[in-house]
């Protein structure tokens, strides 16, 4: 297991900079000032526009400004928002509300989308199934936004089940709104997912030799069907995981949610393009942790990754 | 061996299988699989059903304890077990049955355990479910003690590993464990050991059959190969098409099958004519199989694979012909890449292999997976190039050959694959298929190679009509046909034939063996046969490489192999043969 | 064996009742068959490949056609006083904000969303296509190159990738741009399809006796290789399309799409979320419109995803 882990962190060093360049590369090897150009059509102060100059150090030939640009994020310098307060300071702020948010739609996600998956594979063509099936083709085929303003005027505005906007110091039942908002994308997905992992699982020859042992379903269904199909849906999940950081983007800043998505939602919207490059960063390499953490979930899974002969 | 009655013809059958109707649901309605068998299993008896893929022989051992897939349905019968009938059983009521009173040992142990448990997981929850030890300590000791008996003399050590940590033999021995850790009535064995190598399949049925006996368990054996069955079973029972055509004991069936189509299978069974043909050629009734009464009839025309051997062994020329491939040496090395540090190596699939294959002749090449067999073969083929050695083609070495002079070498060499369901590219119909190495060589224009393709089809006995068909309209055997008329397009002078016949039923597999050695005698063709099977050589080839861990370790004329081997290896190869053990001698 | 058990008897079945059949006879059916005769049998039959089939002509039918559907131009005199107006004559859906006909611009916005669909999927399955193709049949040191960078490629959610290209290019933002970020990102997805498909495929023993007649690697690739892997790109591609649409109406929800002169669903539903209290008819049309384009592209994919497994059409 140690070999394994210690594979998989030298293989995300390439990925990690081969993103970062990237982003980089997008944003300064574009011909012009790419500093003007991030700022479109809104004309940015001088002294913030030099300050920004020297934040990254446009005045050093393009791979010299990388590297030092890297060795800044390294040391947790991810520069300084169009405000003028350091992004550091603002995830410090704003990251746990995200968290908070991100894993109440994980659990809802995982919960129910592997559940009705797991009942809607083990009932293959019965309503239940037909249902489930046609029910996340919908929302599979939504846009987040659209999810959000449904939600927003159903249980919000005509029910009045819960606030449209999440308020001060973002409270758990303020979120749970959201939450269902931001799990419904891939909430459906990973319905389908699990359905056919179970389906393709049960099929298997260990399923039934493990009946002819003797055991019951009710034993066989969790401990060899479930458990099984559960390594193709973990793999999912970190793909996953960046449509959540989009989504996560889109719900915080319909609901005003004061999370790290609700910041870079307003840095969009307001054509701060340095605050977007910065915190688009960020989630980056939020996703590319997560991406790691599920690639070692993934050997604990599966003994076959974790025993390489 | 104990005898649980009390009186003489008391004993009541263990298993009686009266009219059994077992019918696949799909969208047209009803098919059925199993069409009316009845059959008796005595305590302690072991009865083997045998019969080609589709014949019913799984699906009659499935619905006894209930395991058909989805769409399968008992449809009419009963199946009674020690009295009671199984059909009307519960589904709670059938789960004490299955490992409790009958085990099951399925066919292929790489799929049948599951991946993310420990071996001793999978045992221990076998224990459990069935009550037979509780108690964290008593369930795991009692995992080691079936495993033990099982074969796996360091059980205690290996119960934490995981299943791909075991080899084909040995997660087939934890199977066979399982199956019996409840000491049951009665086993279900589904073909458990077709997946493995000869060698191995003979110890572990060796090991199987005196557990079995020492427990006193019945043994309800599924195989598809008669000479295994009349080996391993008192009783033999013969499916065909859903139902029973023969059935009674072994030694009954085997000398004397009424049955047209029992006939077909004793005459085609490769391991019953190879020992058959040992006694046709010394007379000699120390073989276990020699005196048997041997009447080829009609029904077995074109399928005897004895009528096949003597008419090649007839048409064999007395003059030495020169060598068509000349081996020398031959050697390939593959680098591994190692996991983690140091761990890099090398294998050498093939160490310093030389042989000579004459022209016009068929050459086995034979050996246990990894043997180095198929390395050689596709060295031979230049599909991967030799770390050293060479290959000697009507005297020009061809290793060193690339571009324009390769591709005139391929025109004269080609080859014919094992899968037939892999064989073929499923998205090109048959005659684009055969036509393809004639495009690429540039042979002729497009009616010519039509006329060739139609030609090729005639050949190989399939209908002129198939050229515009697709691959998956056509059985395994008959895509195997396809497969030899591509290779046979170019008008080729060797053929490699890459275990072609090893993935198809017996009757299919005596067909097409028939049609290769047609095929030879009028094309004059030279073929490299590459098997893992010894008894199939014995009915085609004239000379035999034995091959193991990379080297040859014998080789000699085929009937020097068969009637007097020099090496243990091949001995134990030739003793793996199933049939060797059946003495019916009078 | 034991003495006392009774001796059993050679059953032997009547002929009658168990005839031979000529062994491996050629039975071939009627109708031709091969995958894709095979699929296209099975999708003729399924209602939900008609559905999606009906509403995906009729939104390339909206889109090259728009003036078919309705008379009413979508920008002109739009007139304040109509300000998310109700319904009224000709004006079916009623009026947005700035006094606009919601079903006019809705009409109008169709072939920007399915423009912006078809060019990302082009990029997507050629690049992905290239890479996969090349990184799955050749193998080695070109594999390791090639996947690494749809690794990289693959780390950066496609529409946060979009956001920032956007950003910069914020003096150039159309359909054409737009299409190329989010394309440039969104590869890696097909490529990894393909290359595993590739890797499944060129192992095959067809690909194996191809070799051995002497057809050149480049055109085994071509004409055995890649005809067989291709399967599962086609449902990928298809899926992606709907996907596309909605990365373009979230790139123009969040205000880095397409500029508000030109017309596109999604920048109607930005335009419209602020009076979501009062109008939301100007809400929830292009949302419907959106959503039902989207869900037919994906219900496509589906229904060809089935189509195309065979064991999966064998279950059924």
């Amino acid at each position: 297991m140690a070999g394994y882990i210690l594979r998989r962190l030298l293989q995300a060093i390439p990925v990690l900079l081969g993103t970062t360049f990237l982003i980089y590369f997008m944003v300064f090897a574009m011909p012009g000032d790419p500093l003007l150009a991030l700022f479109g059509d809104k004309t940015p102060n001088p002294a913030l526009l030099e300050q920004l100059r020297q934040q990254y150090h446009l005045d050093q030939p393009f791979i010299v400004q990388y590297f030092l640009y890297l060795g800044g994020i390294f040391r947790g310098d991810f520069g300084t928002s169009f405000s003028g307060e350091p992004v550091a300071d603002i995830l410090a702020r704003t990251f746990p509300v995200t968290i908070r948010l991100a894993i109440m739609a994980l659990i809802i996600e995982f919960v129910g989308g592997v559940l009705i998956g797991l009942v809607s594979g083990l009932r293959k063509g019965k309503l239940f199934d037909a249902s489930a099936l046609v029910v996340s083709l919908i929302f599979i085929s939504l846009p987040i936004f659209v999810i959000a303003f449904v939600a927003q005027f159903i249980f919000g505005i005509q029910l009045g089940w819960a606030r449209t906007t999440v308020s001060t110091g973002a409270p758990i039942q303020d979120l749970i709104l959201p939450a269902f908002v931001l799990a419904s994308i891939t909430f459906a997905q990973l319905i389908r997912l699990t359905r056919a992992s179970v389906i393709e699982t049960q099929s298997l020859d260990f399923v039934r030799t493990a009946y002819s042992k003797g055991l019951s379903r009710r034993r066989i269904i969790p401990v060899h069907i479930l458990r099984n199909s559960l390594i193709p849906v973990v793999t999912y999940a970190a793909t996953d995981f960046g449509v959540l950081l989009v989504g996560a983007t889109v719900t915080e800043g319909i609901f005003n949610v004061p999370g790290v998505g609700r910041t870079l939602y307003q840095a969009i919207i307001r054509g701060e393009g340095p605050t977007v490059v910065s915190f688009v960063t960020v989630m980056v390499l939020i996703y590319l942790v997560v991406n790691l953490v599920v690639d070692l979930l993934y050997g604990l899974l599966d003994p076959r990754i974790r025993y390489v002969k | 061996m104990s005898d649980p009655t009390t009186t003489a013809g008391a004993v009541r059958p263990l298993l009686e299988i009266k009219n059994l109707e077992v019918g696949f649901q799909t969208t047209d309605g009803i098919v059925p699989a199993v069409r009316g068998v009845d059959l008796t299993l005595m305590p302690g008896q072991t009865l083997a059903i045998v019969g080609e893929s589709g014949s019913g022989k799984s699906t009659t051992a499935h619905a006894i304890i209930n395991l058909l897939p989805g769409p399968g349905r008992i449809t009419g019968g009963s199946i009674l077990f020690d009295g009671e009938d199984l059909t009307k059983y519960s589904p709670k009521k059938m789960e004490e049955v299955r490992g409790r009173q009958i085990g099951f040992v399925p066919q292929d142990p790489m799929s049948n355990l599951n991946p993310v448990w420990s071996v001793g997981f999978q045992v221990e929850e076998t224990i459990r479910a069935n009550g037979i030890a509780s108690g964290r300590k008593e369930v795991r000791a009692h995992a080691i003690q079936v495993l033990k008996e099982a074969g796996l003399a360091d059980a205690d050590k290996r119960l934490k590993q995981f299943p791909h940590q075991f080899s084909g033999g040995m997660r087939q021995r934890v199977l066979i464990g399982i199956g019996l850790s409840s000491r049951p009535k009665l086993l279900i064995a589904d073909e458990p050991t077709s997946a493995l190598d000869v060698t191995v399949q003979r110890r572990i049925l060796d090991h199987l059959e005196t557990l079995t006996r020492d427990i006193g368990t019945a043994v309800l054996f599924i195989t598809h190969d008669l000479g295994l069955a009349a080996e391993r079973a008192e009783q033999l029972v013969v499916m065909y098409k859903g139902k029973i055509v023969e059935a009674g004991p072994s030694k009954d069936i085997l000398q004397n099958p009424v049955h047209p189509y029992t006939q077909r299978l004793v005459a085609a069974a490769p391991s019953l004519a190879s020992r058959r043909i040992i006694s046709a050629t010394q007379q000699s009734a120390t073989h276990s199989l020699g005196d048997l009464a041997y009447a080829p009839t009609t029904v077995t025309d074109g399928l005897d694979l004895i009528a096949a051997a003597e008419e090649r062994i007839e048409h064999q020329p007395a003059v030495k012909r020169p060598d068509a491939i000349v081996v020398k040496d031959l050697t390939k090395v593959y680098k591994i890449r190692g996991q983690g540090k140091g761990s890099s190596g090398e294998l050498i699939a093939s160490d310093k292999v030389s042989f000579a294959v004459e022209k016009g002749t068929t050459t086995a090449l034979v050996g246990e997976s990894g043997s180095g067999k198929s390395t050689v073969a596709k060295m031979i083929l230049r599909l991967e190039d030799p770390t050293s050695g060479s290959i000697l083609i009507d005297g020009e070495d061809v290793a060193p050959l690339k571009g324009r002079a390769l591709l005139s070498l391929r025109r004269r060499m080609q080859p014919v694959f094992q899968d037939p369901y892999g064989s073929l590219d499923p998205l090109r119909n048959i005659g684009n298929t055969i036509a393809e190495p004639l495009q690429v060589h540039k042979v002729g224009d497009r009616t010519e190679r039509r006329d060739r393709v139609l030609e090729l089809l005639d050949q190989v006995a399939l209908p002129q009509s198939l050229i515009t068909r697709y691959p998956n309209e056509l059985s395994g055997g008959q895509r195997q046909r396809v497969a030899i008329a591509r290779a046979l397009a170019l008008k080729p002078d060797i053929v490699v034939l890459d275990e072609a016949v090893s993935a198809l039923d017996v009757l299919v597999q005596a067909q097409i063996l028939k049609l290769l050695a047609d095929l030879q005698s009028e094309l004059e063709l030279t073929y490299l046969f590459i098997t893992h099977d010894l008894a199939v050589v014995r009915v085609i080839a004239d000379n035999v490489c034995v091959m193991q861990k990379g080297r040859i370790v014998e080789a000699a004329t085929t009937d020097q192999v068969f009637d007097s081997p020099q090496e243990q290896y091949t001995k134990e190869l030739l003793n793996a043969i199933p049939g060797a053990g059946i003495t019916l001698g009078v | 064996m034991s003495s006392n058990q009774p001796a059993p008897t050679h059953y032997v079945a009547p002929l009658e009742e168990t005839p031979l059949v000529a062994v491996d006879a050629v039975n071939v059916g009627e109708r031709k068959s091969n995958l894709w005769i095979d699929a296209w049998r099975d999708m003729r039959r399924r209602p939900m490949f008609w559905i999606s089939a009906v509403i995906i002509i009729l939104v390339i039918i909206v889109a090259l056609f728009p003036t078919l559907f309705t008379s009413v131009p979508p920008n002109d005199d739009c007139q304040l006083s109509n300000s998310n107006g109700g319904p009224s004559g000709e004006h079916l859906l009623g009026f947005t904000k700035q006094g606009c006909d919601v079903f006019s611009r809705l009409i109008h916005g169709t072939s920007t969303s399915l423009t912006v669909g078809i060019i990302v999927t082009i990029l997507t399955t050629v690049l992905g296509i290239l890479f996969g193709a090349f990184a799955g049949f050749y193998g080695g040191w070109l594999d390791a190159i090639l996947s690494r960078a749809g690794d990289i490629f693959f780390s950066i959610p496609y529409i946060l990738a979009a956001v920032v290209i956007m950003s910069v290019f914020s003096a150039y933002r159309n359909v054409f741009v737009i299409s190329l970020a989010i394309g440039i990102f969104a590869w890696p997805a097909t490529a990894r399809v393909l290359r595993a498909e590739i890797l499944r495929v060129k192992n095959a023993d067809y690909v194996m006796a191809a070799r051995a007649t002497g057809v050149s690697n480049f055109r085994i690739l071509l004409r055995h290789v890649l005809p067989n892997a291709i399967a599962p790109v086609i449902v990928v591609t298809t899926i992606s399309l709907g996907a596309a649409i909605v990365a373009e109406a979230t790139l123009s929800f969040l205000g880095v799409g397409l500029p508000n002169s030109t017309m596109s669903w999604g920048n109607d539903i930005s335009a419209a979320q602020v009076d979501l209290r009062t109008a939301p008819q100007t809400l929830i049309y292009p949302s419907l419109a959106l959503s039902i384009t989207v869900l037919a592209f994906i219900m496509m994919g589906e229904v060809i995803r089935d189509a195309l497994d065979p064991k999966a059409r064998a279950q059924r």
